[in-house]
């Protein structure tokens, strides 16, 4: 019995953690185009984003924190974890490279925790309710900026067509990572914590392809590639992007500004 | 794409119900629903407003500075034109 609500503890920690760091390393991504933006408007409208999502990684990450209860707070668990602590999708921390990808990827993503949020509602965990609450707000309009440059870059020339293209080919594959099922979300669901994110597929897949089809994209085939960020096994990616977000509490440990 | 492809859009924003839009500055965007948004981004992040029109930049027609004399000076001597003598009731706001 012990062990069975042991195991619900951890597997309900790292739910949370799975939202916290998606969030927080796609804001990290995010925040790399301040300053670099392809217009004044558009680099304004990326950080803007990289800030709500950076906003809802620190209450979801002090959330993880209180259900762990090792006296870990925000900072301990976004700053001072080792990289396979991290559960974000690996999605999430691939190079930005260009407009195109970064729009596409904010898309499919900001697609996903629409399906996360009104499900998370009604949570058994009434805090993570509360936050999915807040954040949905947010996300619609993520999703809503993304959508339309997506179909703006699609359906726009040939170079911007092209480019899209090439972001969804690379993009695609890492997208079955989000439903594939894992003892987590099995548990998770279980508890009433949250849906497994196997049962928003559909869900999901109603709201990307549209989108898609409007945009003169055509969606790659499904392959077996299945990344795991989510378990905690990265991209050669992540390490880089750790090494710049964790350095400054490396450099000086418990530095306060 | 070169940024001066994109057309200028003035932005106006409602600070609040029962408040006239007011204009705060520009946005480049390339369609009036971009506009919207970027107008969104870059005016609104703190709380300034519950709705933003926008208005292509060369769709609006100006009067000619030059012409300042013999639109706007005439008035000046004209105090008994401002409603200064008339005391508001309090629940009048915003006139």
């Amino acid at each position: 019995m012990t062990t069975t609500t042991a195991a619900a503890d951890a597997a309900h920690i790292d739910y949370v953690l799975r939202l916290a760091d998606s969030a927080l390393i796609l804001g990290q991504r995010l925040a790399e185009w301040c300053g670099h933006g392809p217009v004044i408007e558009e680099d304004i409208a990326l950080t803007n984003t990289a800030l709500d999502l950076v906003g809802q990684a620190r209450l979801l990450l002090t959330h993880a924190g209180a259900l762990e209860g090792r006296d870990r707070d925000e900072d301990a668990l976004a700053f001072l974890r080792a990289e396979h602590d991290y559960r974000s999708l690996t999605i999430c921390e691939l190079p930005n490279e260009d407009f195109a990808r970064t729009c596409l990827r904010n898309f499919l993503f900001a697609a996903l925790q629409m399906q996360l949020w009104p499900a998370l509602a009604d949570s058994a965990d009434a805090q993570l309710a509360a936050i999915a609450g807040k954040s949905i707000k947010e996300t619609r309009y993520h999703l809503q900026h993304a959508a339309d440059w997506t179909v703006r870059l699609g359906d726009g020339t040939d170079e911007s067509h092209a480019r899209m293209q090439r972001a969804l080919e690379t993009l695609w594959p890492y997208t079955a990572e989000f439903f594939s099922p894992t003892a987590t979300d099995a548990q998770a669901q279980a508890a009433g914590v949250g849906p497994a994110w196997s049962s928003l597929a559909a869900g999901w897949e109603q709201a990307v392809l549209p989108v898609l089809e409007v945009a003169t994209l055509k969606v790659p085939e499904r392959t077996p590639f299945l990344s795991r960020g989510k378990e905690g096994r990265h991209s050669e990616h992540m390490g880089h992007l750790l090494a710049e977000m964790q350095y400054l509490q490396r450099a000086y440990p418990g530095a306060k500004w | 794409m070169s940024r001066s492809e994109w057309p200028l859009w003035e932005v106006f924003i409602r600070s609040k119900g029962g408040l006239d839009h007011k204009h705060c500055g520009s946005v480049h965007a390339p369609d009036a629903k971009m506009a919207l948004q970027n107008a969104r981004d870059v005016y609104t992040r703190r709380l300034e407003g519950v709705s933003i029109w926008v208005v292509r930049a060369d769709q609006i027609h100006a009067s000619d500075p030059g012409a300042k004399p013999e639109l706007f000076d005439p008035a000046e001597d004209k105090i008994y034109r401002h409603p200064t003598f008339y005391t508001l009731p309090d629940e009048v706001n915003h006139m």
